[in-house]
């Protein structure tokens, strides 16, 4: 059996706003019968205010999709729609203490849902990239489309990239199978064939602590100055705008700026970041909405 | 309340005579039965005692026809690739697409090496076609592999039908037996079956012990090769607690067949029954009338298995499911998708699997909870109204994306 919360197993058995909700304006309906999740997320929203008044749901799914329902339910009621849109998935879970990674994409589908229903009432069109594949990497619930796309956008050609890249592999590493067969397969489409080399896990953290301001600094501006090359190959660009303790805030601007790859790319300088520095590092691009991506990828 | 377990084809208990049988081995014959001195060689013949129990369950001519391995996946594994390595020139493998993972990774693996797989597809019943198997046997394959029973639905295989065509046609035949011995009658002397896998922890054996069945004569190659254990086929120092067990198991299995066929039938019949009386858009899965006879396997439209398995085990009852949520993938068992069961139902499969320790209390208790929690949940679906499905669940549920 899965390893839920308390929180998850307390909303999944007694779930709050379950049912329709005869007197909606905004309604989002998200997922299908054959992924095993549906959702159909109901709202009541004051046209005077934008306030969100009430919120039902009524969901075909596992528990933890029950469960995440529930939570968005509880979650928006009240919240101006400008802020609920920017609740995340990530917000969901932690909202119930956390998901197994297998599961993310049931708050993944609650926020889709809140998106498709506020859009519903503002007379928008709502679509989504949404792709999901086979889920690789456990440790960091990352799937197969996921890595894919990573690899084929950035040029990567190793596990090391891809670890660096996607996270995915960098912990208990019994996924580099899977990885190694991604790939394999991206490699060949662009004629070139897969090289295992050696990874080095856990490495050796530069001594933390010692470093002065100016040295963090210039150590920063190493790591971003190294991948700008690749960023400008994409059009894009990165460049340091602000260091605030453990927070680092760039400006990305190009090809990847709002994109998925966003996300990715950050993800990957933020691990370069770290292993330079050898602490805690939280990139932020400095455009608002960004940075919920950067940190919801799951 | 102890708790309802229905969920026996995942795994049993350990009948405690099993345990009774076993615990010697650890404690004053911890000999190792290779060994000449006594404190091996009782150990021995406690193995050999074993080896002659399985061979009576399965109706095997020779006793040395008995290898013991670690579990079903090893004999599976054993098995298929002893007859790859027995016939290099053969480069064609026939299964169905109903195996258990422990066949089908095996097979996905192969064809990835250079290996061209034929999965035998089936009907809504999952029955496969003879005439494609017919069709497919030639002496370019190198083995056959065919699950006797189907863990999930219980159906049965035409698996003796089946070696024959293939023995006729000079082709290995394997079945993956797990969840067939200690429930069915099996002779295979009488059969013109090559080899059969069988494990230890789904009749009432410990995990960790299970067989592989080679019938004499048959080329062999062995997957693990070092000292001269079960006469070199399997090499590593015997897990004789667990033989030991596995033979007691063996016994009483034979002992209790006549019970499996009989009472732990009635039960099941009557908990399916009684279920499907209660609940409406509820429908069995597989070939009802040949199937295992402690299996019942439930297809509850417009709700998802997961969500029934935690309401079940809040009430104490275990069982398990096909749907997607439960194994971690995004899709619904590769079984029902198999036998063509549509989306809305697969997902909601739900296997009782009961044993001869299962009692009329129990299943008197499990058909007075089930239509609740399956009530409950259809009240949150987006795919129930009022009183029933939706007329048109795509269209009275139209989400974005599908
Ligand atoms: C049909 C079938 N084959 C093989 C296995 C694997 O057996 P074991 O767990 O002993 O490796 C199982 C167990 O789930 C099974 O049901
Ligand atoms: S599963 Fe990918 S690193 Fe552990």
């Amino acid at each position: 059996m899965w390893d839920y919360s308390d929180k998850v197993k307390e909303h999944f058995f007694q779930p709050r706003n379950a049912g329709p909700l005869a007197d909606a304006n905004a309604v989002g309906d998200v997922g299908s019968i054959s992924c095993g999740d549906a959702l159909r997320l109901m709202l009541k929203v004051d046209p005077e205010t934008e306030t969100i008044e009430e919120a039902h749901f009524q969901t075909f799914g596992c528990g933890s999709a029950i469960a995440s329902s529930s939570a968005l339910t509880e979650i928006v009621k009240g919240m101006k729609l400008d802020d609920a849109l920017k609740v995340s998935n990530q917000d969901i879970a932690d909202y119930l203490d956390g998901l197994p990674p297998e599961k993310m994409h049931c708050s993944v589908m609650g926020r889709e849902a809140l998106q498709a229903a506020i859009a519903n009432y503002r007379g928008e069109e709502w679509s989504d990239d949404h792709e999901e594949g086979a889920l690789i990497c456990k440790c960091f619930a990352i799937d197969a489309v996921l890595i894919e796309d990573t690899v084929r956008a950035n040029n990567l050609s190793t596990m090391e990239d891809v670890i660096n890249y996607t996270k995915a592999g960098g912990g208990c590493a019994s996924c580099h199978e899977g990885i190694e067969e991604i790939l394999a397969k991206v490699l060949a489409e662009r004629g070139e064939t897969f090289k295992a080399v050696p990874v080095k896990l856990d490495k050796e953290a530069p001594k933390p602590g010692k470093l002065t301001n100016l040295e963090r600094i210039r150590r920063i501006e190493a790591v971003l100055e190294s991948v700008r090359p690749q960023l400008q190959r994409d059009h894009g660009d990165i460049e340091l705008v602000d260091v605030d303790g453990k927070t680092v805030y760039v400006s990305m601007t190009g090809a990847c700026a709002g994109c998925q790859m966003e996300a990715l790319t950050l993800q990957g300088i933020q691990t370069k970041l770290m292993e330079e520095l050898g602490e805690l590092i939280k990139l932020v691009p400095t455009r608002a909405g960004s940075l919920a991506r950067a940190t919801s990828q799951p | 309340m102890e708790g309802i377990y229905l969920d026996n084809n995942a795994t049993t208990r350990v009948d405690p005579a099993v345990v009774e049988a076993m615990l010697p081995y650890f404690t004053e014959q911890f000999g190792n039965p290779s060994s000449l001195h006594s404190f091996g060689n009782k150990v021995g013949l406690a193995v050999k005692k074993a080896r002659m129990q399985v061979q009576e369950l399965l109706g095997a001519e020779h006793e040395s026809e008995i290898i013991f391995t670690s579990c079903g996946t090893e004999s599976d594994s054993t098995a298929i690739l002893s007859a790859l390595k027995a016939n290099p020139e053969r480069r064609e493998i026939i299964t169905t697409v109903l195996e258990h993972p422990a066949i089908l990774s095996l097979y996905s693996q192969l064809e990835k090496e250079g290996y061209t797989a034929h999965y035998l597809k089936v009907d809504g019943k999952g029955r496969v076609d003879m005439d494609e198997y017919k069709r497919l046997l030639s002496d370019k394959v190198a083995v056959v592999s065919v699950m006797w029973a189907n863990n999930e639905t219980g159906s049965f295989f035409p698996v003796l039908e089946m070696a024959e065509l293939a023995n006729a046609a000079g082709v290995m035949f394997h079945t993956d037996a797990v969840q067939a011995v200690g429930k069915v009658p099996i002779d295979l002397k009488n059969s013109k079956i090559d080899m059969l896998s069988l494990s230890g922890h789904k009749l009432h054996a410990p995990k960790g012990i299970g067989v592989l069945y080679l019938k004499r004569g048959v080329r062999f190659r062995p997957l693990l090769r070092g000292g001269h254990q079960e006469r070199g086929r399997r090499a590593g120092t015997e897990n004789t607690a667990s033989i030991v067990a596995l033979g007691k198991a063996c016994e009483m299995a034979l002992a209790a067949m006549e019970h499996e066929n009989t009472e732990v039938r009635r039960l099941r019949d009557k908990l399916e029954a009684g279920i499907l009386a209660k609940v409406p858009h509820a429908f069995v899965t597989g070939d009802a009338s040949n199937r295992l006879p402690n299996t019942s396997n439930i297809a509850f439209e417009y709700i998802e298995g997961e969500a029934i398995l935690l309401l079940l085990n809040k009430f104490g009852i275990a069982a398990s499911s096909g749907s997607a949520c439960t194994s971690g993938s995004l899709e619904p068992s590769h079984v029902m998708r198999a036998m063509g069961i549509p989306y809305t139902a697969a997902h909601g499969t739900t296997r009782f699997s009961l044993s001869r320790y299962t009692t009329e209390e129990e299943i008197d208790r499990v058909i007075q909870v089930v239509p609740e929690i399956v009530a409950q949940l259809r009240k949150l679906s987006p795919y129930w109204g009022e009183n029933g499905p939706s007329a048109e669940p795509e269209k009275d549920f139209a989400p974005v994306y599908a």
